[in-house]
């Protein structure tokens, strides 16, 4: 365990408790426009504790150096920070360390295993199905693969409830199918997919498997070695973590057989012009200068939510759901926009007309952040024939109090539409 | 609520519930299709021009009440304007949004448009407010697609 990561993170409580939790995020504790701030945009990014912002500065205030290289001191240090943070990030994943690539977020995540995965399998009429569900992050990389590729991405739907159609994936899993990309939670209506029965389709047939976990982990977890899947993604900055920091786990036989993506420094073991040979795994996938100290934040983060408990986690945050959801219907003219079997983190919604837009803005002014928008997953919004959604998201440190100021928020704009 | 209240006047949210010229234009000489990424606003601009006039504008597509309240005031002020006198509305209206009432000196110039006068206080709403004035520019110069990103 390296020194950087060694936080003091708060001693389990049970029952969760969400006040002293809250304390521990200073971002939380300020004003806007002149009312206290009810942040329910966790699902964009949530807000950071002093655990980890403290654990970035004390990197930078004591062990910064370059990693894999110095034979100095500090480069040791921060060496050991480095890998630290990789095993920190294993345990949480249930994998090897090996098998734990650094990236900027799961979009960069996702590109890499299309380039490097992806475009040396695919040739032209070959597929990826992507499901309606997923972010424009797990769709965008597999069209610019089969722009070069002559493939075809195609789409699994989902059903009026935003769940998807298991039947109708399984048809579409067909012998020209080469991958499948899969998000564990949706960020835009928060249904959470059934990825054993999906895994299981795919593995029948011998399809690997790609699972976009950045709206899944900081709710879910993931025991990646019980998933059963081929590739995860998730970015450090939706799970209390630094922006810029990201995780690809692989299986090894992959990254193993898979060619680099970036070429540059930390990659090679040797270079000529006659022959250059690349680092083993994972460091093969890791061109040039890491975010060394993003990664130490992400290691305080995953830290941090260990001593608390992914699953006292859950615990709050699906009883905080299901408060939001029944708070809201109880508003003449919401409707929710989605309603999935199993729900994590996020709710979508209309109210009467009013346009989303509208309702952000207003609702700011009263200190609560929500997002409006197509939430970068467009094909859901066509799916739904919508423009865009209100979206309050939620984490482990909101609150009844939370729901109650969006609530009181949403029949001031009302007020002011009427 | 105050700058709330400026944001959202009577008149734009009577113009945003019951936007005026709204709906498909018949005969249109040039049209324009405005996006805004962002929110996912949506707007399709017809205009009939004649002799370097404007005869006619209308608009249909999905906005919140700032960009149909701003489409719907400004294809009633285009009306019988030609081009260069749309372009100074404009300048004028670009003025007011961005910088605000103070921003521009002759406030006569301003007219209906002084409605959109708190807008500048939001500035994450500007291009909600501009985006029917830059796909109208962009129907009467012959680009066909405009977005606000």
């Amino acid at each position: 365990m390296s020194t950087t990561t060694a936080n003091r993170a708060p001693a389990a409580a049970a029952p969760f408790d969400v006040a002293a939790r809250r304390a521990e995020f200073p971002a939380l504790h300020q004003q806007v426009h002149g009312k206290p701030l009810v942040y329910l945009d966790s699902a964009a990014t949530t807000q950071k504790p002093r655990a980890v912002i403290d654990a970035i500065s004390r990197f930078y205030e004591r062990d910064n150096a370059n990693v894999h290289r110095g034979v100095h001191a500090l480069s040791e240090r921060a060496t050991k920070a480095f890998e630290g943070a990789r095993a920190t990030v294993a345990r949480f994943l249930n994998a090897d360390p090996r098998e734990v690539v650094f990236v900027r977020g799961a979009t960069e995540a996702i590109n890499l295993v299309a380039q490097s995965f992806g475009r040396p399998r695919l040739q032209a009429g070959d597929e990826v199905v992507v499901t309606t569900l997923e972010h424009h992050s797990n769709i965008v990389p597999w069209q610019l693969l089969a722009a070069a590729t002559g493939a075809r991405v195609v789409p699994a739907p989902i059903d009026d409830a935003g769940d998807l159609e298991l039947a109708a994936l399984e048809r579409l899993l067909g012998p020209k199918v080469k991958l499948l990309a899969v998000t564990q939670v949706s960020n835009a209506l928060g249904t959470v997919t059934p990825l054993e029965a999906v895994i299981a389709l795919a593995r029948a047939r011998g399809i690997p498997v790609l699972v976009d976990g950045a709206q899944g982990a900081p709710h879910l977890g993931v025991d990646v070695k019980a998933l059963g899947a081929d590739f995860y993604a998730f970015s450090g900055h939706k799970l209390y973590g630094p922006t810029g920091i990201g995780v690809l786990w692989a299986r090894r036989e992959h990254l193993e057989a898979m060619p680099p993506w970036q070429g540059g420094g930390d990659m090679i073991r040797s270079v000529s012009f006659e022959k250059t040979t690349f680092n083993e795994v994972p460091y093969k996938f890791e061109a040039g200068t890491p975010d060394i100290a993003g990664a130490v934040g992400l290691a305080a983060a995953l830290d941090y939510v260990a001593a608390i408990g992914l699953p006292a986690i859950a615990a709050h945050e699906a009883g905080l759901l299901r408060e939001a959801e029944a708070a809201l219907l109880a508003i003449p003219g919401v409707r929710l926009v989605g309603t999935p079997r199993q729900r994590a983190g996020v709710l979508s919604f209309l109210v009467g007309d009013i346009h989303p837009h509208d309702l952000a803005t207003i609702v700011d002014r009263q200190g609560v952040a929500i997002r409006a928008g197509h939430h970068c997953a467009q094909p859901i919004m066509q799916r739904f024939k919508l423009a865009a959604t209100a979206r309050a998201s939620f984490a482990l440190y909101s609150t009844p109090a939370d729901v109650e100021a969006l609530v009181r928020a949403l029949h001031a704009a009302i007020k002011l539409f009427s | 609520m105050s700058e709330l209240t400026d944001l959202y006047q009577e008149v734009i949210l009577d113009h945003g519930k019951k936007p005026r010229n709204f709906g498909p234009l018949e005969g249109a000489t040039a049209s324009a299709e405005g996006l805004n990424p962002l929110c996912g606003d949506h707007l399709i601009l017809q205009v009939k021009v004649a002799d370097g006039t404007v005869l006619e504008a209308r608009f249909t597509g999905t906005g919140c009440a700032i960009s149909r309240a701003s489409a719907s005031v400004m294809t009633g002020l285009v009306k019988g304007k030609t081009a260069a006198e749309v372009e100074a509305m404009f300048q004028v209206f670009h003025a007011l949004v961005t910088g605000g009432p103070g921003a521009h000196p002759d406030l006569e110039a301003l007219g209906k448009l002084a409605v959109f006068g708190g807008v500048h206080e939001f500035p994450t709403r500007v291009k909600c407010a501009s985006l029917a004035w830059h796909t109208l520019r962009s129907a009467l110069q012959g680009t066909p697609i405009t977005s606000t990103e």
